[in-house]
């Protein structure tokens, strides 16, 4: 069977799944079971299926599990923010559409995404600006102690998770001329660089710190910083770069824990999260402790869909269910094994990510998809840690399941990218 | 580059293992534990929708049970009041959980496995809970807080064949039912005598003489002793250095261990005690289930352990009777740093009278599904061998004189043989503060109850005309 066919037929859990999905909510809001899940079923496929076509047009010979996986993990969300609050459904699944604009606009301009190179530090620069501009008066919104969002008129986004995006681009551009040089130069038996080849990567450390310090956001540091790593070992073969580089981490973040009150705060509430004084404090543990509790009332088998207790009356139990806690209200409503189950279909996925890494021919693509990948693995670790208490919680989103326009139209663009990356590697392949 | 790629993915595989650990650790591992976290109100929200199974006495009275609300929601309520307020404890939103209702939830609730749950559900039945049986005796009770009459203090009285709780009164106490406004819930909380506490497990108070049946159960089961065997009972006999006195400084000759028990004679008990020494002493309180919270079906928050409690940072905290601050001649006699809850000194009692078996105690006997099935039951459940039954048998002779001729004889019931023992502990010497004990158990022939009455504070009662006609009175009530 040829790769798109075998995509296409790929897309049928995801559609079941919805389908069956929006089925279970209306039932359990003991409306009536009318066209509508069929109806929302049948949008969503459509969707899916103009992407494959799209697929199928431009990048014949991409990695064909790529889409159906996306169109799993998606059709979860959808279905999960659905049955928490009917109105952000709908704000999602237009960013769904937005997305998808994004992943054909990504396919159909970037034909050859190598040209991306030839921009690097533009992309660089901008990336930096995007990271910075929540700290900009005006625009920039503070969401628990973190400035991650801005606001431009009726729109608000996240731009750290395209800033993201820029960031792998030029870091693989940058390793790919650079990792012979990096190696090259060893004293007292170790690998030591010179400065001026070491000196842009220690900037990029700099850059995580000064997140941390300007964002207040461990999560998407630790995301940020991971990636980089990952990139930096995988160009050098040196295992002592991502140690070193870990080690510098791990004490600037010591260092702001001690000194930046709203990231003591987190750790603090992750490290003692009944501790009465900080289950009561505002922004303290109560968010972790009910993730934990949503958690056990859980079990193996989950409470059943719909099932989850979120809030009573107006005052929520479970606050930010819909984004930081998903994965709580998942593993309430389904249990163990529906938790398991999500971490499976993004191990896939990281699984498909890296599988194109190895296939590719060149440094900048097995660069730009090792970044990418792992920069999407460590964005599932660093919520899905976060509520089940692994790491200290912060709020990042969880990709393509969790509420959150940014967040669902940049890993959009991350997809098209690695099948992009993907087409070409397994065309020269095949030669 | 391939292989430090496969590396990668292998670090972000552990990463994911730990990610299933943990969610495994939450929902399977530390489920119970989390469920049962008194900041957790998931159960209790979800509770407001689920028929909470009712709790009744011995005798079928309803001690609590849930109504249904016209928004079918149901809601908490204690028909009897304050009756064993402490003891069955309370469910509310706010203030959460408490005592049986607490240590029981999940049966209370129904909370049955997911697979279970979900069968139920698909044939379209609601999550109700089980019923909750005790052998609480609510006339036995209700004489006890009547005799207390308003003083602070408790009655624990427990059958010493199977260990089932029979009576459980605190006071102060209060009616589970004003919980419902977080108002009163503060009121209480707040309030002078601290009446949610369950003295019956968590009052700590010396136990006086009446410890004296754990020192004179250690001396006659080690064979160092025999119920005839005779020791100087002069006043002030140095113990650990210091002189130690008589009540009412009368001096005792050579007098033998039943006498010495009869007349409570500190002296005698406290040179037994340093001859029997530490390491015994510990043997035989832990026995009699000293040295850890003492043991019975209620939260483990509302329990505490009875034993020595030294201060070496100011902080008081619980030592092994083999600790260096520990005075053992004292100890033996219930001064210096013994303390011990009522339950612990009925279990003493119960010990002796179940021929040298203590058996664990236990409020609840059984809990019943919806479809009258028995879905769980506390079976009675040995605690320990305290002593040989010979042992047992000397020791009921000795207790059997207390209450005939020594310092128990309020405690006498006409046509039924009490065996018991007094205690008086000072608490405020100038004053003339002093908190009577009474622990004892009948028949003696075949006993049926053990007993541990204490008063907090009188002006200058005694065990054996203040605590000890309590004892008798809530006797009476469970024999007859």
């Amino acid at each position: 069977m040829s790769a798109r066919n075998r995509e296409l037929l790929g897309l049928l859990p995801a559609s079941l799944l919805i389908v069956a999905g929006f089925g279970a909510v209306f039932l359990q809001e003991r409306t009536q079971l009318d066209d509508l899940s069929l109806t929302y079923g049948a949008i969503f496929l459509g969707l899916c299926f103009a992407a494959h076509m799209i697929i199928r047009v431009r990048l014949p010979d991409a990695d064909p599990y790529l889409l159906p996986i996306i169109a799993v993990l998606a059709s979860v969300g959808l279905v999960m923010i659905y049955r928490l609050n009917e109105t952000l459904a709908r704000d999602q699944a237009q960013w769904f559409v937005i997305g998808l604009i994004a992943f054909a606009a990504t396919i159909i301009l970037l034909r050859d995404y190598r040209v991306l190179e030839r921009y690097r530090y533009l992309i660089a620069a901008g990336s930096i600006v995007l990271l910075l501009l929540p700290r900009v008066p005006g625009i920039g919104q503070q969401a628990n102690g973190a400035y991650l969002g801005i606001s431009l008129g009726p729109v608000s986004f996240q731009p750290a998770e395209f800033a993201k995006i820029g960031i792998i681009i030029f870091l693989a551009s940058y390793l790919r001329d650079t990792r012979a040089l990096l190696v090259s130069r060893k004293r007292f038996g170790i690998t030591l660089p010179r400065l001026k080849h070491i000196g842009p990567l220690l900037l990029v450390w700099g850059l995580a710190m000064l997140m941390l310090v300007f964002i207040r956001d461990l999560g998407s540091s630790l995301m940020f910083f991971g990636g980089f790593l990952a990139m930096l070992y995988v160009a050098t073969d040196r295992l002592i770069f991502p140690v070193v580089g870990l080690g510098l981490f791990g004490v600037g973040a010591w260092v702001l824990a001690a000194s930046v009150g709203h990231v003591g705060d987190r750790v603090s509430a992750w490290q003692h999260p009944f501790d009465p004084t900080l289950y009561e404090q505002i922004g303290g543990s109560y968010q972790i402790a009910q993730s934990l509790f949503a958690q056990a009332d859980g079990g193996v088998w989950g409470q059943g869909f719909g099932e989850a207790l979120i809030s009573v009356g107006d005052s929520p139990i479970l606050p930010a269910a819909q984004t930081d806690l998903i994965y709580a209200v998942i593993v309430n409503e389904l249990g163990l094994v529906g938790g398991i189950a999500l971490l499976l279909v993004y191990l896939l996925l990281i699984e498909r990510g890296f599988r194109v890494a190895v296939l590719a021919r060149d440094s900048f693509s097995k660069l730009l998809a090792t970044g990418l990948t792992t920069v999407v693995a460590l964005q599932v670790f660093v919520i899905v840690g976060g509520v089940t208490k692994v790491i200290p919680l912060t709020g990042v989103t969880l990709p393509f399941v969790s509420y959150g326009g940014s967040s669902i139209v940049a890993n959009f663009v991350i997809v098209a990218l690695l099948l992009l990356i993907s087409d070409r590697a397994r065309r020269e392949a095949r030669r | 580059m391939n292989k430090p790629i496969i590396r990668v993915f292998a670090v972000l595989l552990v990463l994911f293992g730990l990610l299933a650990y943990f969610t495994t650790r939450w929902t399977v591992i530390d489920r119970a534990a989390l469920q049962d976290n008194p900041q957790n109100k998931r159960e209790l929200l979800a509770q407001q929708r689920i028929a909470r199974g009712s709790i009744t006495a011995a005798t079928g009275t309803v001690l609590a049970r849930s109504l249904r609300r016209s928004d079918g929601t149901y809601a908490r309520r204690y028909p009897e009041d304050g009756l064993f307020a402490q003891t069955v404890g309370y469910s509310f939103l706010n203030p959460g959980t408490a005592g049986l209702e607490r240590f029981y939830n999940g049966q209370l609730t129904g909370r049955t496995g997911g697979l279970d749950r979900t069968l139920r559900k698909l044939q379209g039945k609601r999550q109700q809970g089980n019923d909750l049986q005790t052998a609480l005796d609510p006339q036995a009770q209700q004489i006890a807080l009547d005799q207390l009459a308003g003083r602070a203090g408790a009655v624990v009285a427990l059958d010493p064949r199977n260990g089932r709780v029979r009576v459980m009164a605190s006071i102060p106490s209060y009616d589970p039912n004003v919980l419902r406004s977080a108002k009163q819930t503060a009121r209480l909380n707040s309030a002078l005598g601290a009446p949610l506490l369950n003295r019956t497990t968590a009052g700590l108070y010396p136990p006086g003489s009446t410890f004296k049946v754990v020192t004179a159960a250690a001396a006659l089961d080690s064979g160092l002793y025999e119920p005839t065997s005779t020791v100087n009972g002069a006043n002030g006999v140095e113990i650990s250095g210091v002189p130690l006195n008589n009540d009412g400084g009368h001096s005792f000759g050579e007098i033998d261990l039943t006498t010495a028990l009869t007349q409570s004679v500190n002296t005698v008990w406290a040179q037994v005690g340093e001859r029997v020494g530490k390491r015994r002493m510990s043997r035989y309180m832990e026995r009699f289930g000293f040295d850890r919270p003492v043991p019975v079906d209620l939260p483990a928050d509302e329990r505490l352990a009875s034993g020595l409690y030294c201060s070496p940072d100011g902080q008081r905290e619980l030592v092994e009777p083999t600790d260096s601050c520990v005075d053992i001649g004292r100890a033996s006699i219930g001064q210096d740093k013994l303390l011990a809850t009522p339950l612990q000194m009925a279990m003493v009692a119960s010990a002796v009278a179940n021929r040298g078996i203590l058996m664990r105690p236990g409020i609840a006997t059984r809990t019943i599904d919806p479809e009258g099935r028995i879905a769980y039951e506390n079976r009675p459940q040995r605690f320990s061998r305290v002593m040989s039954a010979a042992s047992a048998e000397q020791l009921t002779a000795m207790m059997r004189k207390v209450v005939e001729e020594g310092t128990g004889t309020a405690a006498a019931l006409s046509g039924i043989e009490v065996a018991g023992k007094t205690g008086t502990a000072e608490r405020d010497v100038a004053n003339n503060i002093t908190q009577p004990w009474f622990i004892a158990f009948a028949p003696v022939s075949d006993p049926q109850v053990a007993i541990a009455v204490t008063i907090e504070k009188t002006v200058g009662g005694f065990g054996g005309t203040d605590a000890a006609p309590i004892a008798r009175a809530v006797m009476e009530s469970l024999l007859r």
